[in-house]
């Protein structure tokens, strides 16, 4: 019962930062609140049992995410540029998916059911057999990093090829690995 | 920084043990929560904080651009090898029963050294997406 409130709370403090994160026209601001809704998604995935996710989304999201964009912040300006002008376009574009959104959430089944889907095609499998095929105690690595080895193979490549994007876009040259830094270019 | 005393004693102390529960959480991740991907990011925050506190130029120093890309493309590799492994010892493509005699043994080292390469993987793009972002 009690996790009930502790989401229900946490839910609630996510709509007030999405809110505040939209209202806000201080980009360090949004920043930061960007930051709070990380760490608030990271307390809802304890909640939800998943561990791991939860671990993620507090290193990746409110820690070096935010580390990126207040970097990027520093090599633009910090005031969000205000336009009065509400265009039809995209009113209309978030109007019809928020419709579809919503038209879709009927056929998503209930929460925590046993005879969902997910709960049905390969999870049993995996928490019967997995101590007997692999032998590790944390379910979650035995998937990832065995029987989903192929995924988590071509998720490393996808950080390894954004890693070479980001080089071939923003490196610096060789000039400045030496320690001579190259002012003209800001 | 370097006038901002409480913050450079405060990030002293605090770099180690980021790096020490970087280690914990790489090693530990097949019994608890954790693993590559979550160790990765905390190793490469503690490098991160230090660039923040102490300068790029000082970073640079410590962890040189060039190595860290040497570094991005090794983890990728050894995932790989650990793949190729499992083909020559007569198996399929990350197969990890064929890495020792006994086959739990073999998951269990599989699992180690494909999470290495991950936790190294993802801490050196961390740390040079850090470099690309950060103002010299």
């Amino acid at each position: 019962m009690i996790v009930l409130y502790i989401n229900i709370i946490l839910l609630c403090l996510l709509i007030i930062t999405a809110v505040a994160i939209n209202q806000q026209g201080n980009l360090f601001a949004t920043t930061m609140l960007t930051g709070i809704f990380s760490l608030l998604s990271a307390s809802l995935f304890v909640c939800l049992d998943a561990v791991d996710v939860a671990f993620t989304e507090a290193a990746v999201g409110a820690g070096i995410a935010l580390i990126l964009f207040l970097g990027t912040l520093s090599l633009i300006k910090f005031k969000e540029k205000i336009t009065n002008q509400i265009s039809i376009t995209s009113l209309s574009i978030v109007v019809i998916t928020g419709g579809f959104l919503i038209y879709g959430l009927h056929d998503i089944p209930a929460f925590g059911q046993a005879e969902n889907p997910v709960q049905t095609y390969l999870a049993g499998k995996y928490i019967i057999e997995s101590g007997n095929e692999i032998g590790i105690p944390n379910l979650v690595t035995s998937v990832l990093a065995s029987y989903r080895g192929y995924d988590t193979l071509g998720e490393i490549t996808v950080i390894f090829t954004a890693c070479i994007g980001v080089l071939i876009l923003l490196g610096r040259s060789k000039d400045d690995y030496k320690g001579i830094i190259n002012k003209e270019r800001f | 920084m370097e006038h901002h005393i409480v913050l450079s004693i405060v990030a002293r102390i605090l770099i180690p043990m980021i790096m020490l529960f970087a280690l914990y959480v790489q090693f530990h991740g097949d019994y608890g929560p954790g693993g590559g991907f979550q160790a990765g990011v905390i190793f490469a925050a503690s490098f991160i904080l230090y660039g923040i506190i102490f300068g790029i130029e000082n970073l640079r120093e410590v962890i040189h651009p060039g190595f860290l890309r040497i570094l991005a493309a090794l983890g990728l590799l050894i995932y790989i090898g650990v793949g190729i492994i499992g083909i020559l010892n007569g198996g399929e493509f990350l197969n990890y029963n064929l890495l020792s005699a006994d086959p739990l043994t073999g998951q269990h080292i599989g699992i180690i050294f494909i999470e290495l390469g991950v936790g190294i993987t993802v801490s050196s793009t961390m740390i040079i997406l850090f470099y690309a972002f950060a103002r010299p």
